[in-house]
């Protein structure tokens, strides 16, 4: 038996922002979804199903919040699933969500992920005092900064490289109209000027706080061929997660991030990904973690994902472009930012981009991780259906 | 064609009013140990996990990070997580399943009501704009619900005690079940429920493994076989809601073929014995339909797993050949809001 083919038909996002007063968190989530109905050119009665994902419900301070918003995601009367796998989840989401039509139980589903920030502090969320248990110490920074130095003894990059990708995802994103940050004025020297928070990550070398959501909808094969627009195909989806702590864990490149990524790169026959892959959006909230990634996903040999960054090959312009809309490091409504990075890569291989669009580009992979570098989610999207 | 999947094992904990002296990890992993036991399977032979529990329950964000070393996650696995009742993560093991991707599927869920004052807790599910800040807790809204059941003739106090009274005396056989045998009803806690109309507050965490095609057969003498499963919401605000009906219920149950063929079982999560009057009337079920065995959740009701707990309750009598024909049930949301069906049959005993 083959699953059903899956195609995203529709995206949606809001323009990011530090806070969005003006609407509620309903509001928010609606005018994603019902900007990726207006992509797909469908309405609401041809939603079967929706699976929504967001971080810790602390960050707004209601529990289970999907079931207040059943109605302003049109979803009473429907099955609405809700998706949490901390930092990942946004990708966690998407992929869930592409079950239910691979499994052929539904024909049409909307997914959305969202957080709205600005109702909280994220970074003291994250930071609650738990009796026998390992602090997170001052946020997600605090907790990544050790194993980032890690990497740096472990590669022997120069102390330049975080910099680098930093004035080049903030630099992206001025090309991104839903980017939160448009640091207009933004300079390399700036962003090495910048303070240090957790040595060696500096402020410009983090990612905002922001209030967003994003939507797609995802349709099997009939409903691609009904599209307006051409579609995304799904040619492979993967996640896999490993314990927080534990002896032997390899916090630099852990083993469940290159097990997701062989899993999808199986799936999809990709037999080098620095060749058979064009562009790919990955999850980099401080921005060490490009090069990081770039080798877990086997992008570049261990030690040596810091030259691609360093050599331009990231760049929009570059041969493997990278975080193509300004990344987490622009834009982070941390619920939503996994399928932020599964949505622009759909949007690139529809050609739908906009300015930060790369040309031809036909395998885009988008990529999620979250906890202490441990839950993964990927997916592989193509221009093409796929063959098998 | 379809995949045919099936509830294979199930295990859950004694469940407890308090179980301060256990974390969420030690109080699970027993759990997981006995239902990888009842199938002779290793964390490693297992395709999918996916696990249901609540950040809110556990007073810190990302709680389900730590269960994973429950599960003993290294070489890492394939898994996924709802912040739902164990109910809705089997729903997604059960989709994950038919994709073909995995034969087998570990779903678990947990939750401790005893650190908080659960009532309070639950109040900050509700519309946080209009309804949250009014802090109306989860009794309070059920006993307005019960009080247009009463009021529309639906039923009365007596015939709620008896609800309450049957669910006890049926938690006798249940060694797992926290309240049983003769519990007294009570004085009202809200009119018109009294406390023998409330659910215990407890802690607890409960397992299944699912199983497609042949394997489940080499797993289990008498699977479990997942015939239809379906879950339905509405409307969040009680005020649009018709209290005294159950339409997402209905709806799940006829998407999983509920009303095709009469059940001879039903598990259904009624944390409070009102809602049981709503849920037997939204599935048609009659006197002949035995009505929660295991006490339901009027016996244990562990938030975030009680759902799941239904669905292996009624997979357990199947597996026991107590029954040919099972409904389970689970639910969350004030009053009802979202409700998931499975149908769970027997293949044919030899013994017929």
């Amino acid at each position: 038996m083959t699953s059903e083919p899956v195609a995203v038909v529709g995206i949606g996002q809001t323009r990011h922002v530090a806070a969005r007063r003006d609407v509620s968190m309903a509001g928010m989530v609606r005018e994603a979804a019902q900007r990726a109905l207006v992509d797909a050119e469908l309405t609401w009665a041809d939603i079967d199903a929706v699976v929504i994902g967001k971080a810790p419900d602390f960050f707004e301070g209601v529990m289970m919040p999907e079931l207040y918003l059943a109605d302003a995601l049109g979803a009473v009367g429907k099955p609405m699933l809700r998706v949490h796998t901390a930092g990942s989840v946004g990708g966690s989401t998407a992929l869930v969500a592409t079950n239910l039509v691979r499994s052929r139980v539904h024909v049409t589903v909307l997914t959305l992920a969202y957080e709205k920030q600005s109702e909280s502090n994220a970074m003291w969320g994250l930071s609650l005092p738990i009796p026998f248990q390992q602090p997170l110490l001052a946020g997600a920074g605090g907790f990544f900064a050790p194993h980032v130095r890690a990497y740096m003894r472990r590669s022997g990059a120069p102390d330049t490289v975080g910099s680098l990708v930093a004035y080049k995802d903030r630099r992206n994103a001025l090309l991104n109209p839903y980017a939160h940050l448009h640091e207009h004025d933004i300079t390399l020297e700036k962003v090495q000027a910048s303070p240090m928070l957790w040595d060696p990550i500096r402020y410009s070398e983090t990612c905002p706080s922001s209030d967003g959501a994003v939507a797609m909808i995802l349709t099997d094969r009939a409903g691609a061929a009904r599209s307006p627009r051409r579609p995304a195909w799904l040619h492979g989806g993967a996640m896999r997660s490993e314990p927080t702590l534990f002896a032997g864990k390899d916090a630099v490149s852990p083993q469940a991030g290159r097990d997701c990524a062989a899993d999808v790169y199986r799936q999809a026959g990709i037999a080098d990904p620095r060749r058979d892959i064009d562009a790919v959006e990955m999850y980099v909230p401080f921005s060490w973690y490009e090069p990081m990634w770039l080798e877990n996903l086997g992008f570049a040999a261990e030690g040596e994902g810091w030259k691609l960054t360093e050599a331009g090959v990231t760049e929009l312009d570059g041969d493997l472009p990278v975080n193509m809309s300004g990344g987490v490091l622009s834009t982070n409504p941390i619920g939503a930012s996994g399928m932020i990075r599964f949505a622009e890569a759909a949007l690139q291989v529809r050609g739908l981009a906009g300015e930060h669009q790369v040309d031809g580009a036909r395998r885009v992979l988008g990529h999620a991780y979250g906890g202490g570098s441990q839950f993964f989610s990927m997916w592989l999207v193509g221009s093409e259906p796929p063959t098998s | 064609m379809t995949r045919e999947i099936a509830v294979v094992a199930f295990a859950q904990t004694d469940h407890r009013r308090t179980s301060e002296e256990l974390s969420e990890v030690e109080m699970l992993m027993p759990v997981l140990h006995e239902v990888l036991d009842r199938t002779g399977l290793k964390t490693s032979d297992i395709g999918f996990t996916c696990s249901g529990s609540s950040d809110y329950l556990a007073g810190r964000a990302f709680s389900f990070t730590l269960a994973l070393d429950g599960v003993g996650a290294w070489p890492p696995i394939s898994e996924s997580h709802v912040e739902m009742d164990g109910a809705w993560a089997l729903y997604e093991a059960w989709t994950k399943l038919l994709t073909g991707d995995a034969d087998t599927a570990l779903v678990y869920s947990y939750g401790k009501s005893s650190p908080g004052s659960v009532r309070d807790v639950l109040t900050r599910q509700l519309d946080p704009y209009y309804l949250a800040p009014l802090w109306p807790d989860s009794v309070a809204l059920a006993a307005l619900q019960a009080q247009a059941l009463i009021d529309e003739g639906y039923t009365d106090e007596p015939a709620l005690a008896a609800v309450a009274a049957r669910s006890r005396a049926d938690a006798q056989t249940n060694s797992h079940a926290q309240l049983r045998g003769s519990v007294p009803h009570g004085d009202y806690v809200v009119r018109p429920l009294r406390t023998g109309d409330c659910p215990p507050i407890g802690d607890g965490a409960a397992a299944v493994i699912l199983a497609a095609g042949e394997r489940a057969r080499e797993l289990c003498e008498r699977p479990a076989w997942i015939r239809g499963i379906d879950h339905r919401i509405e409307a969040h605000s009680l005020g649009v809601r018709e209290l005294t009906d159950s339409p997402s219920t209905r709806l799940a149950a006829e998407k999983a073929g509920a009303f095709e063929r009469p059940v001879d079982t039903a598990e259904l999560h009624a944390p409070f014995t009102s809602q049981e009057v709503v849920l037997r009337k939204a599935l048609r079920l009659d006197d002949g339909v035995r009505v929660n065995p295991s006490g339901g959740a009027l016996a244990a009701n562990p938030i975030m797993a009680a759902g799941l707990i239904r669905i292996g309750e009624a997979a357990a009598r199947i597996h026991r050949g107590e029954s040919d024909r099972a409904l389970a049930h689970a639910t969350s949301g004030p009053c009802l809001q979202q409700n998931l069906v499975a149908v769970l049959e027997g293949e044919p005993r030899h013994d017929q």
